[in-house]
């Protein structure tokens, strides 16, 4: 578990935080293509998920019944785009009945504290 | 408002970033209201940047009854009165249908809803604007 005592939080260029899931709203595509252009344009950056925002990076995703493309191919892209950094809320995870192995790739789980030192780290945040 | 440090006096400049839809909610109204509270304590919106369902405000065919606040006229006044850009995601204008002439031309629509002094333009802009400015501010629904 990575906590406030050993993250290195800082040096990221820009923080995006993800709290939707990837149905139902247009929030975590639009969000994970601000990231991605963003790092395109060389900017360091990293990702922070919450609330159901961890559903990003559920493994066996697909374009589902409704219909929307959904976003597990910009997911699949970030390692392309050297975005490394994913910090997921284990609170949120757990509250959900997920566990690190049910995830896409691999991420680090960070507490709350860690998460609230984090956002205050990163000035540049940007939010969907 | 607890540091009284000359700096704190500084002109600065920001950019805003506006997710909400207008009339639907709040937020492009709270910008805009923001935005002109901004230049009577000196500062200045440089840069206001419309993504997500914010691209609706740019929108010339906004008819709200006369008795409403006009925003489309909201932000053409802050771009007179501020020099501010006013920029439009491209890609999520054109879900929406927020299309100027060339893009009109260039997917066959009888119509474009898209003129300056708003721009459709790509998300480096909103990089770009995060970087360049003193601030950026998000208003969200």
């Amino acid at each position: 578990m990575t906590t406030i005592q050993n993250i290195d939080a800082a040096r990221h260029d820009l923080l995006v935080i993800l709290r939707h899931a990837p149905h139902g709203s247009a929030w975590l595509r639009e969000g994970l293509e601000v990231a991605l252009v963003a790092a395109a344009f060389g900017k360091r950056v990293a990702l922070m998920f919450q609330a159901d925002g961890v559903y990003a990076l559920m493994a066996g995703q697909q374009a589902g019944a409704l219909g929307q493309k959904g976003t597990h191919p910009q997911i699949a892209m970030l390692e392309m785009y050297d975005i490394e950094t994913l910090w997921v809320s284990e609170e949120a995870l757990l509250q959900r009945g997920l566990e690190p192995d049910d995830l896409m790739l691999p991420v680090t789980l960070l507490d709350s504290r860690t998460l609230a030192h984090v956002t205050r780290e990163n000035p540049y945040t940007l939010v969907f | 408002m607890t540091s009284r440090s000359p700096d704190t006096h500084r002109p600065l400049s920001y950019a805003l970033l506006v997710h909400g839809a207008p009339y639907g909610h709040q937020a492009a109204l709270s910008a805009l209201r923001f935005a002109r509270a901004l230049a009577q304590r000196g500062h200045r919106v440089a840069t206001v940047f419309f993504y997500h369902d914010g691209v609706h405000n740019a929108s010339t065919l906004m008819s709200p009854p006369q008795d409403e606040l006009s925003l489309q006229a909201g932000w053409r006044e802050l771009h007179a009165q501020q020099g501010s850009a006013l920029l439009v995601c491209v890609a999520a204008g054109l879900r929406r249908g927020l299309l100027d002439e060339a893009e009109a031309a260039r997917h066959g629509k009888p119509a474009a809803n898209v003129e300056p002094p708003f721009e459709l333009t790509g998300l480096g802009q909103l990089v770009d604007a995060m970087f360049s400015h003193d601030r950026l501010l998000t208003f969200a629904p």
